[in-house]
C-alpha cells in the first residue's frame, strides 16, 4: 500500500541537541495511538537539513511543510490536524520556505540550475502552464487574494516600493516608484500594460515566462491594477510568439472563469479585465511611449517625455506600463515580503535578473541569477565556460545596444549601474559570449546594422546617424578605412548617444564605442595593418596553402577563379591577385592545409 | 496657474514661468535656440534634434521644444560641445538631401538651407549613401519629392492634426524611412483633398504645387489665343510678401498691371464672380429657407472642401450648395458672356485663374465642371508661381503703377473682397440674402461674430422675424468638428460656411512661403491678409453683392435672374461621394 506520508526528521547534530530522538518516539505513540499503521505513514530520519538554526526540523511530505523548533508538545496538534486532517499547522511551519524553493527541490542539484536563483521562473518546468489548478498549487494567486483582502492599494504601492524592485525591461526605473506616480493621477479611466514585445535577438526571457508560468503575469497585473486603480490590463506581446499568445490567452480564459480576472475579483469590490494586443515585430515597439501608439492603431514611434505615461499614457490617460519579468515578481513580493525580496541582491539593485546565456559558450539557456553575480560566475560557473578550448574575448550583455566587455571586466557585478559604469547596459537581459574567432569591428557592425535597420526613422541622430556609422564600419572591415574613421565613430556615437529621442538612439552606439575603447588595437589592425586577426573580414586575410598539403587537387577544382595551380601529388600555390577570398578551397580541403593568414 | 519661476541660461538668470518650455521661456528671453521640426501650430514631434540644450544634471541632451521648465533649472544652450553636436545633426541631414540647391525651387527660400548656414557647416565629414526615391507627380495640385524630404513630419501633422485628412504617414524604418500616402498610393488616388498645406509647412522642397509656370509662359506667346486672367481675393493680399513687403499690404492694382505686362489681353477680378457667387448661394439660401431642399445649406466655394465633402461625409452632400466656386463661375462667363461679347470662339480663349490656392488646379480638371464640352478653367497658377513669373520676366511689382480691372467683369463689392477671410462669404451672402427676402437693406453689415481666426464662429440674427444660426469654419479640421456636431443636430444652424484653408484662402496652400522671421501658417500673418481684405471692403461705397453693377449688368443682359435656366446650366453643378485609398473609419478619425 502507498504511504500516504513521510515525516523526516533531521538527526544532524544541532537538532539531536533540541532532542529530535525524543521527538521520534513521541511521534510513534501518537501515530500509535491514533492507530495510523507503519504502511500509512514513514518515519524518516535524515541527515543535516542545514536549517539548524530552526532545529529540531520535520519535515512532512507531500507538501513539503517545513516544521521547525518542534518541542514534544506540539506533535499530538500536528499528528491530529496535519496527518488526520490534511491541515498543516501553520503556526508551526517555517514561513521562509520561499516561493522558488520549489523549483530548486526539483532541479538544484543540476549544476546549471545549482547557481542559480529563480523568482521570475519559479514556477516554468515545475507547472503545466495550461493548468490554472497547478498555479493554485503552488500558491498562485495567493498574493492576489492577500492584497484583496488585506492590504490598501497604498500599502502594495508600499511593498513593491520597499522591495526595491526595479525595472525590468531594460532602463532600470523603480517599479514601486512608477507605481505610486500612476496611482497619484487622477482620471476616469487608467490603464496597466505588460510590455511583452520581446525585440532583442537571442532574448527569450519573456516569451519563456509566459509560456511557462503564464498565471503569474496575469496576477502580476491584477495586483498592479488595484494598487494604482486601473480596471484594465493590456498584454502587448509579439505575434512571432504564437505559443506564448496561445497560453496566455488560455490562461486570460481560465482567471476568468475560476473568477481571478473579470468583474468583483474574489468577491470584492475590485474589477479588473486583461486583453491582448499583438505587436507587429518592430523592436522599437518595445519602447513604452512607441508601444502606447502601436496599441492605439498608429505607427510605433516613440514621443518626447515627458509627459510620462504614468501622466499620459494609452489614449492620454495614466498608465502603468512594465515588462513581463517585473509582473512576474510581484506576486512572490507579496507572499514572501519586501524585506527577504531586497536582501537578494546589491545595494541598488535587488533581487534576480533572467538573462539568455548565447553565443560562444557551454551551457547557453535561460539563467535567473541574483543581482550582484559576476559575469565570471555567469560565464564560467554557469555557462561553463568556452566550446572547444577556444580563448574568451567579450561578452556583450543587453542585447543589440549593450557594450562588449573585455576580460579585465569579468569581475563587474551584473547590476545596473556597475554595467553602466563600464559602458554597457543591463537591458532586458541578453548576454553574448564571443570568442577569439569573433571580430570586434564585425560584431560591432553586426550589431549596428540590427538598430539601424530597427531605427523607427523619427529623430536624426539614430535614423542618419546609425547608417553613417555603419558605413564608416564598412569601410574599414572591407581594409578601405583611415585613422580620422575612429575620430568620427567616436564623434557620431557620442552625439547620437546624448541627442537621440528615445532609448535606441541613445544606447544604439553602444557596441560601437565599447568595442572602440576595450577593442581599439583591433580596429587600429584592420585601418593601419589591413588584417583581421580573427580572420572574419574577407578582404582582410589571406589563403595560403602550407606544407600539409598532399597535392590532392581537391582545392584546385572547386576554386571558382583558377587562383590555384600546382602539378598533382605537389604541393599547391594560390595566386594572391586571382583569389576572391570566397572560402571554397578552405571547406574542400581535407587535410587542413589551407590557412588563413 | 502657472508659477514664476528663476531659470539660468548659459550662467545668467531669468524670470520665467514654469508652464512654458524651454524653447518657449528662452524665445521670451531673446535666445532663439535653432529648430527644425517644431512648429507652434503643431504638436510636439521632437525628431529633429536641432534645438537641444545642455541640462545640468541631465545625462543627455535635452529637446527644448519638448522639455518644461523648472525652478532653478540650469540650462546651456551655446557650449563647445553642444554647437558641434547640433551642427552635426543638421550636417546628417544635408548628407541625405540632395546637393541642388540652385537648381531647387525653393532655393533662396528654404528653411534647411537658412539653418546649414546659420550653424556654419562649411565642410561636410560624414557623407555617404542618399536616397533616391521617385517624385510623386500624379497630383493634380501637389507634387511629393521624397528625396528632399527630411522627414520633420510637419506634412504629417499639419494633414492630420489641422487638416484631420491623414493622407501621409511615416513608412518603413530606419535609413529606408519616408513619408508617402498609404499603401504608397499615388497621391492622386488617395484622401488628398489637394488643400497644399504640406506645401505651406515643408521647410524644404519636398512637398511644391504642380508647376504650370512654364505652360503659361509658352501660352502667352501664342498669338492665336486670348489670354485672359482672373485673380482671387487672396491673391492681392499677399503677393507682396513674395516680394519682400510685409504682411497685409494690398496689391490689386498692381497686380492687374503685371499682369497686363505678363501678356494678358484682359484682366478680370475674381471679387466680380464672388458676387455673381453670392447672387446665386443667397438664392440658393431662400430656397431651401422655403423648403425646398436640405437645411443647414453648406457653402461650396472651397475646391479642397469639395473633395473632402465627396469623400468624408457624402450624407451631407445633398446640404452642400450646388453653386459653382467663384473661379468656375467667371471661368464660365468668360467663355460664353464675354466670348460673345468679343466675338471669339471659346476655344481660342485661354482662361488663367491666379489663386492662392493648389486645389483649384483640381478644381479646374473636374469634368462636372465643364461647359459644352469646354474646360472653363485652362491653367491655374498659384500667388507664388505668379510672383516668380514676375520675378522671372523683369516685372517690378514694387514700383510699378497700378492699373484697373477689364469691364464688364472688373468691377466687386466688398463683399466680393472678403471672401477671401474665413467668415467672409458667410457675411457676403448675408448681406444680400436679408435684402432679398425682406427687401430692406441690412445696415450692420460688419458681422464681426463670424469674423477672425477663432476655429468655429457662430452668429445668429433675424430675418424677417426668423432666427437664422449660421457657422463658420476653416480647415478641414475644424470642418470635422462643426460637422460631427451637424451630424448628430441637423437643425442646429441654417448655414454654414466652410474654408479648406486655416484663416480661409487667405492662408491657402498656394500663398508665398513664410520669410526669414516669420514661420508657416502663422496667425499674424494671415490676421493681416485678412485684414487689407477687410480694408478694401471698407473703402468701397458698394458693400453689397446685389449692388455691384457688373453684376446687374450681366444678370440683365445674360443670365436673367438668380437661379435662371442659364444660371444653372453654368453657374451651378453637382457633386458625387467618392472612395479613394486611405479612407479613415469615423471611429478612429474621432480621436
Amino acid at each position: 500500500m502507498k504511504k500516504e506520508y513521510v515525516i523526516t526528521l533531521c538527526d544532524g547534530p544541532t537538532c539531536m541537541r533540541n532532542r529530535s530522538k525524543e521527538l521520534e518516539s513521541v511521534i510513534q505513540q501518537e501515530l500509535q495511538r491514533h492507530d495510523l499503521q507503519e504502511e500509512r505513514v514513514r518515519i524518516m530520519l535524515s541527515g543535516c537539513l542545514g536549517m539548524c538554526s530552526k532545529g529540531p526540523v520535520m519535515i512532512i511530505n507531500p507538501g513539503y511543510t517545513i516544521y521547525g523548533k518542534v518541542a514534544e508538545k506540539d506533535i499530538p496538534e500536528i499528528i491530529q490536524q496535519h496527518i488526520l486532517k490534511n491541515q498543516p499547522v501553520a503556526r508551526l511551519a517555517i514561513q521562509e520556505d520561499h516561493l522558488y524553493n520549489r523549483f530548486f527541490r526539483i532541479f538544484g542539484d543540476v549544476k546549471f540550475f545549482g547557481k542559480q536563483m529563480r523568482i521570475a521562473l519559479r514556477n516554468c518546468g515545475i507547472i503545466d502552464p495550461e493548468k490554472i489548478d497547478d498555479y493554485l498549487s503552488v500558491r498562485g494567486y495567493e498574493a492576489l487574494a492577500k492584497v484583496l483582502t488585506e492590504i490598501t492599494p497604498q500599502e502594495v504601492i508600499g511593498v513593491v516600493k520597499k522591495s526595491g524592485l526595479r525595472g525590468r525591461g531594460g532602463a532600470g526605473f523603480p517599479t514601486g516608484l512608477k507605481w505610486e506616480l500612476t496611482a497619484k493621477e487622477q482620471s476616469d479611466e487608467k490603464f496597466v500594460i505588460c510590455n511583452a514585445d520581446e525585440g532583442d535577438p537571442g532574448a527569450f526571457m519573456d516569451r519563456s515566462t509566459i509560456e511557462g508560468d503564464p498565471h503569474t503575469v496575469l496576477e502580476g497585473m491584477c495586483i498592479g491594477g488595484y494598487a494604482i486603480g486601473a480596471k484594465k490590463g493590456i498584454i502587448y506581446i509579439r505575434a512571432e510568439y504564437p505559443l506564448a499568445i496561445d497560453r496566455i490567452k488560455k490562461a486570460i480564459a481560465a482567471a476568468y472563469e475560476n473568477g481571478f480576472l473579470g468583474a468583483n475579483i474574489l468577491d470584492s469590490n475590485f474589477s479588473f479585465d486583461i486583453e491582448i494586443r499583438l505587436g507587429a515585430g518592430a523592436f522599437v515597439c518595445g519602447e513604452e511611449t512607441a508601444l502606447i501608439h502601436s496599441i492605439e492603431g498608429s505607427r510605433g514611434m516613440p514621443r518626447p517625455r515627458p509627459p510620462y505615461p504614468s501622466v499620459a499614457g494609452l489614449f492620454g490617460k495614466p498608465t502603468l506600463i512594465n515588462n513581463v519579468e517585473t509582473w512576474a515578481n510581484i506576486p512572490v513580493i507579496i507572499l514572501d515580503g519586501a524585506d527577504w525580496f531586497s536582501s537578494i541582491g546589491t545595494e541598488k539593485s535587488k533581487g534576480t535578473k533572467v538573462f539568455a546565456l548565447a553565443g560562444k559558450i557551454n551551457n547557453t539557456g535561460l539563467v535567473e541569477v541574483p543581482m550582484g553575480t559576476t559575469l565570471r560566475e555567469m560565464i564560467y560557473d554557469i555557462g561553463e565556460g568556452i566550446p572547444n578550448g577556444k580563448k574568451f574575448k567579450a561578452v556583450q550583455t543587453g542585447g543589440p545596444s549593450g557594450g562588449c566587455l573585455s576580460e579585465e571586466y569579468l569581475d563587474t557585478p551584473i547590476d545596473y549601474e556597475s554595467l553602466a559604469k563600464v559602458g554597457s547596459i543591463m537591458g532586458s537581459g541578453g548576454m553574448i559570449v564571443i570568442d577569439e574567432d569573433s571580430c570586434m569591428v564585425n560584431m560591432a557592425k553586426f550589431f549596428l546594422e540590427f538598430t539601424q535597420n530597427e531605427s523607427c526613422g523619427k529623430c536624426t541622430p539614430c535614423r542618419e546617424g546609425t547608417k553613417r556609422m555603419l558605413e564608416i564600419l564598412t569601410r574599414i572591415s572591407a581594409g578601405k578605412g583611415v585613422p580620422a574613421d575612429l575620430d568620427k565613430l567616436e564623434r557620431l556615437g557620442t552625439m547620437i548617444k546624448k541627442a537621440s529621442l528615445c532609448g535606441l538612439g541613445q544606447s544604439a552606439p553602444n557596441p560601437v564605442l565599447s568595442t572602440l575603447k576595450n577593442f581599439r588595437d583591433e580596429y587600429e589592425e584592420h585601418i593601419l595593418k589591413k588584417h583581421c586577426r580573427a580572420h572574419v573580414c574577407k578582404q582582410l586575410f589571406n589563403y595560403e596553402i602550407v606544407d600539409k598539403c598532399v597535392g590532392c587537387g581537391a582545392c584546385k577544382k572547386v576554386c571558382p577563379t583558377e587562383a590555384i595551380s600546382g602539378e598533382l601529388k605537389q604541393q599547391h600555390v594560390i595566386t594572391q591577385s586571382k583569389c576572391i577570398q570566397c572560402g571554397n578551397c578552405f571547406k574542400a580541403c581535407k587535410f587542413e592545409a589551407i590557412k588563413k593568414v | 496657474m502657472a508659477k514664476d519661476i528663476t531659470i539660468y541660461i548659459n550662467g545668467k538668470p531669468y524670470k520665467t514661468t514654469d508652464d512654458l518650455t524651454i524653447m518657449q521661456a528662452a524665445d521670451n528671453l531673446g535666445f532663439r535656440i535653432p529648430r527644425l521640426c517644431y512648429h507652434p501650430q503643431l504638436s510636439i514631434e521632437g525628431a529633429c534634434r536641432v534645438c537641444i540644450v545642455e541640462v545640468e544634471g541631465m545625462r543627455n541632451y535635452c529637446a527644448s521644444c519638448a522639455y518644461p521648465v523648472s525652478e532653478g533649472m540650469k540650462i546651456h544652450t551655446d557650449t563647445k560641445e553642444l554647437r558641434r553636436a547640433r551642427r552635426d545633426i543638421v550636417e546628417l541631414i544635408l548628407d541625405n538631401h540632395p546637393l541642388d540647391c540652385h537648381t531647387c525651387e525653393r532655393d533662396s527660400n528654404c528653411e534647411l538651407q537658412r539653418l546649414a548656414h546659420s550653424m556654419g557647416i562649411r565642410k561636410r565629414h560624414f557623407e555617404g549613401e542618399a536616397k533616391h526615391y521617385e517624385k510623386d507627380l500624379s497630383s493634380t495640385s501637389v507634387v511629393r519629392d521624397p528625396n528632399k524630404c527630411i522627414l520633420c513630419g510637419r506634412c504629417v501633422r499639419v494633414c492630420s492634426e489641422v487638416q484631420r485628412v491623414n493622407a501621409l504617414g511615416h513608412a518603413y524604418r530606419g535609413f529606408k524611412t519616408v513619408v508617402m500616402p498609404a499603401y504608397n498610393a499615388p497621391f492622386s488616388e488617395t484622401v488628398c483633398t489637394a488643400c497644399g498645406q504640406c506645401i505651406n509647412v515643408c521647410p524644404t522642397a519636398a512637398f511644391v504645387e504642380k508647376n504650370h509656370t512654364q505652360e503659361l509662359f509658352e501660352k502667352l506667346n501664342d498669338p492665336d489665343l486670348i489670354k485672359i486672367a482672373q485673380i482671387a481675393p487672396s491673391v492681392r493680399a499677399a503677393i507682396g510678401e513674395a516680394f519682400g513687403l510685409p504682411a497685409g499690404r494690398q496689391m490689386e492694382q498692381e497686380t492687374v498691371a503685371a499682369l497686363r505686362r505678363l501678356g494678358f489681353d484682359y484682366v478680370f477680378d475674381t471679387q466680380f464672380s464672388a458676387d455673381l457667387t453670392i447672387m446665386e448661394e443667397a438664392s440658393e439660401f431662400l430656397e431651401r429657407l422655403q423648403g425646398k431642399g436640405k437645411l443647414p445649406m453648406i457653402t461650396s466655394c472651397s475646391s479642397a472642401w469639395m473633395k473632402c465633402v465627396e469623400q468624408f461625409y457624402p450624407d451631407l452632400l445633398p446640404n452642400v450648395s450646388t453653386c459653382k466656386s467663384p473661379m468656375s463661375m467667371m471661368s464660365a462667363v468668360i467663355k460664353t458672356y464675354f466670348a460673345d461679347k468679343i466675338k471669339k470662339d471659346p476655344k481660342k480663349i485661354l482662361s488663367v485663374a491666379v489663386m492662392c490656392c493648389t486645389a483649384k488646379k483640381y478644381e479646374a480638371v473636374r469634368p462636372e465642371l465643364m461647359v459644352d464640352g469646354l474646360q472653363s478653367t485652362d491653367l491655374v497658377v498659384t500667388t507664388r508661381e505668379v510672383a516668380w513669373m514676375m520675378k522671372s520676366a523683369g516685372i517690378d511689382l514694387v514700383h510699378i503703377k497700378g492699373e484697373k480691372f477689364d469691364e464688364p467683369m472688373g468691377l466687386s463689392s466688398g463683399a466680393g473682397a472678403i471672401f477671401g477671410a474665413t467668415g467672409g462669404v458667410m457675411e457676403a451672402a448675408i448681406r444680400t440674402a436679408y435684402e432679398l427676402y425682406t427687401g430692406e437693406t441690412l445696415l450692420d453689415i460688419e458681422i464681426n461674430d463670424i469674423r477672425g481666426l477663432a476655429g468655429i464662429k457662430e452668429g445668429r440674427l433675424m430675418i424677417d422675424g426668423k432666427e437664422i444660426r449660421v457657422a463658420v469654419a476653416h480647415g478641414l479640421g475644424n470642418a470635422y468638428e462643426l460637422l460631427s456636431a451637424v451630424r448628430k443636430d441637423p437643425g442646429r444652424y441654417h448655414f454654414i460656411e466652410i474654408m479648406g484653408c486655416p484663416g480661409g484662402c487667405v492662408g491657402g496652400g498656394g500663398q508665398p512661403y513664410a520669410g526669414i522671421n516669420s514661420i508657416p501658417l502663422d496667425a499674424e500673418c494671415l490676421k493681416r491678409r485678412a485684414e487689407a481684405l477687410y480694408g478694401i471692403d471698407r473703402n468701397k461705397t458698394i458693400r453689397r453683392s446685389h449692388e455691384n453693377p457688373d453684376i446687374q449688368r450681366i444678370y440683365k443682359e445674360f443670365l436673367g435672374r438668380p437661379l435662371s435656366a442659364v444660371s444653372h446650366k453654368l453657374l451651378h453643378t453637382h457633386y458625387s461621394a467618392k472612395e479613394p485609398l486611405g479612407i479613415i473609419p469615423a471611429e478612429i478619425q474621432a480621436r
